[in-house]
């Protein structure tokens, strides 16, 4: 029996022939990413030197990424004070790889490291944040991790003791329809996988419908991985990866390119034909209350969401603008965008999308996590209903446990917002 | 003995367990304050200390989901609660023992607010109903963790070969 793409990377990642599932293993990193929540993990890493005698040294200043997204620009002094004390550590630690709160090189993190060539395929990369494996689209295996974990792979440039997972390989098939998109395509399988079907384990994507799809798309898919409870999203890397490395990431250097064994034993298989897929919204407030989204059209909602590391990307964007341009944002709705980054921000901005959400009464935010986790932008109201293209729908997200979310794709997000109320971008909007 | 003090249902996610807004507070000795902030009883009820270090979370499946936020984990672990839930998800599960917050893995786990709980190494025994409840066990990496009382103390013990007080300056 072959191996999967994880057991492979995991297997040259303790330079070794093979690695199978269920074994454990304690592989080197080659990516370790953090945002505001370094704070912590700087508090466990100078916990482990304490009282040791030894000075506390990052094992590869290259090799850690710190990203402030969370709350940018801080929303108090507690979050000021976070980041202040990061970026004295940051300096003295030698991290190179900072990207502080500026618009020539800010923005979500999971935006940020493929953006800027810091994902390599074949590497294994960790972040404390759950969806960290968006990282996957470009063919690693990027999952989330706690504070005190990154504080011992700071220490040690390894994760101690981590399972190999089995895989869940998906085949995709078919073509997209109009106003279809990977949103839709995640929503339905974590509706179909549940909230916990994936636990423990890696969801592989392949076939025809992933070959075509660009790295954007990928990352939405890998991104809500999580949401399913997978470890990580995985893509094999391709021609599509080599090009969003060379041309847009600026990676030179040799690429590490493999993708799994073809007798690869894989837990289950799943097969979608995305031909006969339609839009879908997840309903509160779980991630898996799955429906099409003729089952909740006409659902009046207060706020629209565009934006987050899920769906703020450039042709999420502008699958949004085209729906919008021209038109206004219903009465007692609004609309807030957030660029996935600020490379993404300025391209849209050339592009004549922001022109066109703000003609059409949206407010265009600052690069950031923003409302998705709800902590200092875009909070909502008692009893409001949001809808929005981020990842998580949980009671209490976007700051308030009395509200509802729904989530959804851009197409679906831009033309709710024409109308004021959950729409199908196949019929409404235009 | 062990009183379940919260009876929860399926995927609790770490939203409900510690609120994003409470995020900038970090440091494992500050969240407690905010465990289960959004439901004020039971939240007022372990501010008040009136919950007795030990007492039980008892949940469905997926508890922890969410966000990795490690707040999560400590907020709990500062109350001395244990978590039994039918199954947890992965990163909640992982930091909870990399802190030594105690979760116990019961997929078949009935027991309500106020009933009494024996957690043995095998098996959990609600004592009201006199039913019991077979336990999975830990894989041995991750017992290996908890043994050396948690993950900070292992990685000073796997990585620089020192535990606090063996330095030579």
């Amino acid at each position: 029996m072959g191996l999967t793409i994880v057991e492979k990377i995991l297997a040259k990642a303790v330079r070794r022939p093979a690695v199978r599932a269920g074994e454990v293993v304690e592989p080197a990193v080659g990516m370790a990413m953090s945002h505001e929540n370094a704070a912590l993990v700087i508090n466990q890493f100078l916990e482990i030197y304490k009282d040791t005698g030894l000075e506390p040294k990052v094992w590869d200043p290259s090799k850690i990424a710190i990203i402030f997204d969370h709350r940018v620009p801080a929303e108090g002094s507690k979050t000021a004070t976070n980041q202040k004390k990061i970026r004295a550590f940051v300096a003295q630690q030698g991290i190179k790889k900072f990207h502080d709160i500026r618009g020539d090189q800010g923005g979500i993190c999971h935006q940020i490291l493929p953006e800027n060539g810091y994902v390599l395929p074949g590497r294994v990369v960790v972040g404390t944040d759950s969806h960290t494996t968006s990282h996957g689209a470009l063919g690693a295996f990027a999952f989330g991790i706690g504070a005190t974990e990154m504080a011992s792979v700071w220490t040690l440039g390894m994760v101690l003791n981590v399972e190999v997972p089995k895989t869940i390989k998906v085949v995709v098939k078919g073509r997209f329809p109009r106003h279809v998109l990977p949103k839709d395509l995640i929503l339905y399988l974590i509706g179909q996988l549940t909230a916990e079907g994936a636990n423990f384990k890696v969801i592989e994507f392949h076939g025809p419908a992933i070959k075509t799809m660009s790295t954007s798309g990928r990352l939405v898919l890998c991104n809500m991985s999580v949401e399913a409870g997978a470890t990580s999203g995985i893509v094999p890397p391709d021609a599509e990866t080599v090009r969003y490395l060379r041309s847009e990431a600026k990676v030179k250097g040799k690429l590490d390119l493999f993708g799994p064994d073809p007798d690869a034993e894989y837990d289950r298989v799943l097969e979608v034909d995305v031909a006969k897929l339609e839009p879908m919204v997840a309903c509160p407030h779980t991630v898996d209350n799955v429906k099409p989204v003729g089952a909740v059209r006409g659902v009046k909602v207060q706020q629209v969401v565009i934006g987050s590391c899920t769906n703020g990307r450039l042709d999420d964007l502008a699958a949004a603008a085209r729906i919008l341009k021209g038109k206004s944002v219903a009465k007692g709705t609004r609309m807030l965008v957030f660029p996935a980054s600020y490379r993404i921000y300025g391209q849209a901005l050339k592009l004549g999308y922001i022109a066109d959400f703000i003609k059409a009464g949206a407010v265009v935010m600052n690069s950031g996590c923003g409302p998705c986790l709800g902590v200092h932008q875009g909070a909502l109201g008692d009893g409001e209903v949001a809808l929005a293209t981020t990842n998580r729908n949980f009671k209490g997200r976007m700051g308030n446990p009395n509200a509802e979310v729904y989530l959804s794709s851009p197409a679906v997000a831009a033309a709710s917002a024409i109308k004021g109320a959950i729409t199908d971008p196949r019929k409404g909007g235009r | 003995m062990a009183k379940v003090v919260l009876k929860l249902g399926d995927d609790i996610s770490t939203d409900i367990i510690y609120p994003g807004r409470y995020m900038a507070t970090v440091l494992p000795s500050e969240t407690p304050q905010y465990a289960f902030a959004d439901n004020a009883e039971f939240n007022g009820r372990l501010k008040r200390k009136e919950i007795p270090a030990g007492s039980v979370v008892v949940a469905g499946k997926n508890f922890g989901c969410g966000s990795s936020r490690e707040q999560a984990a400590s907020t709990l672990k500062g109350h001395e609660l244990a978590v039994v839930a039918r199954n947890f998800a992965r990163i909640f599960f992982q930091n909870s023992i990399n802190l030594g917050l105690r979760t116990i893995v019961c997929p078949g786990i009935e027991a309500e607010e106020g009933q009494d709980l024996d957690i043995t190494p095998d098996k959990v025994i609600n004592l009201t109903t006199g039913k019991s409840f077979p336990i999975e066990p830990l894989p041995k990496a991750r017992q290996a963790i908890i043994d050396a009382g948690g993950l900070i103390a292992y990685t000073r013990t796997r990585g620089l070969g020192k535990t606090p007080g063996s330095a030579k300056g």
